[in-house]
């Protein structure tokens, strides 16, 4: 009865299984939101990335969390992170010091379809901290920026201190020939800026509708409405990318927790395209 | 299937598999009566089978009621599915520990176990194999699941009556195990108490043959066809799927939610009970000192808050959303995400739904045929 005995039970390398990332830098770009340089243990090269996948970060003992990378994947020496710290494991994360150690995972997820936008028009809009996960994406059309027509990113915040790589924005404003619309909710009379919600900005854009492409981030709110508006003055809904955000246990397709209707945000998100979720966004409680 | 032919054995070549099965290592898992219930738990041999008992079942009932017969798999389904050996309810994943330049992490999960299981219906089949597709067939594979179900032998049985709740037909699962097995048995009840076999793979042949058997004859077939018949016949509920996926998606806000969230308990019995409910939720604990974290992986359901909570607030905070959720999840969504439906139609989250709603009854109510309840 030899061939009962098959093979014994063999476990495979867990995907649930951090690797060790050290904290080679570490920057204060907000009161409450920082941004992490991360190499190997070793000092040595992280994962190889594309823009808009998130890595799972575990700080020790406390817990793991999705956080979307905002550096240039162009560089891949580092792997850069921007969290807001807004609870338990985020306020971890954000405490670490350069040498610190934390576990990782990844990186995961769609990227955003930065090629798809060669030879057209491109805007960026992006809410508040949505600007981080678009950052990688910015680098990129930077580095290519011959093979882009117009270059718009309309960026909204709550109040004018909370604009985020506030210095950056200045030099792409500079030397990108980049149109950047900055937009407030709120603002003392110093503010000479936009102020309103940032979908106000999208009717009066100046690109070729037929001829665009858009990569939506924030708070799903304002990505559903950004991306009405975008729809509304002709941009194709196949040619705007939203991210999307869910509670994430695995980021691996397993746990279940990022349902999205027939979708797994970790897996077929976060990127997605607007045709696929317009109707969802428009229900509550998907 | 194979060129096998099936063959006929008595209590004493049933008792012979679970020796051989025993003695090959394997550790076998089998129908038991524990606590007013049929549940699934270590079987030594058949004196432990539940001979002579059945179950009843009905929208937030279930009781063990004594047969006429000593039948030994003459009940349905219990509370227990297999995926609590496959997909375990909790699960160490791994321990970090601080070390001088930082922190390791090492994998802690326990070994495999090599598991037999005896008495696998139909319906259980199915949720194995959707199951499967769920931990094996994706872009990540879960090594847990792998490991436990590679190995795993399977004796399927087929049922000879259905129970009060079950709607396999309605779902293409059952009542006949067709395929997935290693063997398959069908009890042959009357003057002489015998079991047709059926040979699912070659490792199944391999352990008939080591038994005491007779060859089936075409009065054995005949007598097994009509008990499946029997069960085919007495499904205690039904419900029309062939359309279910695009009704559901079409009525996502459809009055019914709120109607039935009335009712909802959110206490996510439906998804604990269900063979093919997969989620699950990380924990992490530490050691007083701070030394040492670990992480284990525990079954979660959608009805709780926390599963969708995002900073800020819940996604699904109210009880018809998360009701939503799981149905369209089980019957619409779980077809875009693994090109299957997510029910079997065993029935438990109806038996087991403290306030007895009714999957079935829920469907009907949405396609506008309310007012029945959900029997047959
Ligand atoms: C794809 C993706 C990319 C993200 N990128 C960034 C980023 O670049 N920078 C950043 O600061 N934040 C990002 N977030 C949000 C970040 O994951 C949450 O802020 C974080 O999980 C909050 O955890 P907490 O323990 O600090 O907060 P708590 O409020 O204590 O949350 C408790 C738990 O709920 C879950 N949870 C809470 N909020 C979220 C959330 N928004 N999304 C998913 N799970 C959540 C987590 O499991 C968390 O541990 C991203 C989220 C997703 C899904
Ligand atoms: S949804 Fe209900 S009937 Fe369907 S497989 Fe799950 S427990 Fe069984
Ligand atoms: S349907 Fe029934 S079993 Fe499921 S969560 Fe609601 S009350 Fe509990
Ligand atoms: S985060 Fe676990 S399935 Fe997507």
């Amino acid at each position: 009865m030899d061939r009962l005995g098959e093979r014994a039970p063999v476990m495979a390398p867990d995907a649930m299984l951090p690797l060790i990332a050290r904290v080679a830098r570490r920057v204060r770009e907000l009161p409450d939101t920082w941004t992490l340089d991360l190499v190997a243990a070793d000092g040595g090269p992280l994962m190889r990335y594309a823009p808009g996948q998130f890595t799972m970060m575990y700080a020790f003992g406390v817990g793991e969390i999705p956080v979307s990378v905002s550096g240039d994947a162009a560089d891949q020496t580092r792997l850069v992170q921007t969290v807001r710290a807004v609870g338990k494991v985020s306020e971890a994360v954000t405490r670490l010091a350069a040498g610190d150690t934390l576990g990782l995972r990844g990186p995961y997820g769609t990227a955003w379809p930065v090629a798809e936008g060669y030879g057209r028009d491109v805007v960026v809009v992006a809410g508040g901290l949505g600007l981080a996960p678009l950052r990688p994406a910015l680098y990129q059309l930077q580095a290519e920026r011959k093979r882009f027509g117009k270059l718009v990113l309309l960026y909204g915040t709550r109040r004018p201190e909370d604009i985020l790589f506030r210095r950056q924005l200045a030099n792409w404003r500079r030397q990108l020939d980049m149109e950047i619309e900055v937009t407030v909710d709120h603002a003392g009379a110093a503010w000479r800026g936009h102020v309103g919600v940032v979908t106000r900005l999208i009717p009066r854009l100046g690109i070729d509708v037929d001829n665009a492409m858009a990569l939506v981030c924030g708070p799903e709110v304002m990505m559903r409405f950004a991306a009405s508006a975008l729809n509304d003055i002709g941009v194709p809904e196949e040619a705007i990318h939203l991210s999307l955000e869910r509670n994430m246990k695995c980021a691996v397709g397993l746990c279940g927790h990022c349902q999205f209707a027939g979708s797994f945000v970790c897996k077929d998100g976060a990127v997605m395209r607007y045709d696929k979720v317009r109707r969802l966004l428009g229900l509550k409680e998907i | 299937m194979n060129d096998h032919a099936a063959a006929v054995i008595t209590h004493e070549g049933l008792g012979g598999l679970i020796a051989g099965l025993r003695a090959e290592g394997f550790r076998v898992i089998g129908p038991r009566l524990r606590d007013q219930a049929i549940v699934y738990d270590d079987i030594e041999s058949v004196a432990d089978l539940p001979a002579g008992w059945t179950d009843e079942q009905e929208g937030g009932h279930y009781r063990v009621r004594r047969r006429e017969d000593a039948a030994l798999f003459g009940y349905n389904v219990g509370p227990h599915a297999w995926k609590r050996f496959l997909h375990p309810p909790l699960l160490r994943l791994w321990r970090a520990e601080r070390s001088a330049d930082g922190m390791t992490v090492t994998a802690t999960s326990e070994p495999a176990e090599r598991y037999a299981f005896l008495a696998v219906r139909s319906c259980e089949l199915h949720a194995i194999a959707i199951q499967d597709r769920v931990f094996l067939q994706g872009p990540y594979v879960d090594p847990h699941y792998k490991a436990r179900r590679e190995g795993a032998f399977i004796v399927a049985v087929n049922c000879g009556q259905a129970g009060g709740t079950c709607f396999c037909t309605s779902m293409n699962t059952g009542p006949k195990a067709e395929e997935g097995f290693d063997l398959s048995l069908t009890e042959l009840l009357g003057d002489r108490h015998e079991f047709l076999v059926e040979v699912g793979s070659e490792r199944g042949a391999a352990l008939l043959a080591a038994v005491p058997h007779r060859p089936a004859e075409r009065q054995d077939a005949a007598q097994a066809a009509n008990a499946v018949a029997r069960a085919e016949g007495n499904m205690g509920r039904h419900m029309r799927s062939d359309d279910v996926r695009e009704l559901l998606l079409a009525n996502l806000e459809h009055p019914r939610w709120d109607d039935v969230a009335e009712r909802c308990l959110t206490c996510g019995n439906c998804t604990m009970v269900c063979p093919t409910c997969f989620c699950t939720a990380v924990e992490d604990e530490n050691d007083l000192a701070g030394n040492a974290a670990e992480r284990k992986r525990r079954w979660d359901s959608c009805f709780t808050m926390d599963f969708s909570y995002i900073h800020g607030g819940s996604v699904r905070s109210s009880g018809r959303s998360r009701y939503r959720q799981w149905m369209t999840h089980k019957l619409a969504n779980w077809v875009d995400q693994f090109g299957t439906s997510g029910c079997v139609g065993c029935g438990r989250c109806i038996t087991w739904c403290p306030v007895g709603i009714d999957i079935t009854e829920e469907v009907r109510a949405i396609r506008g045929e309310g007012g029945s309840d959900g029997r047959a």
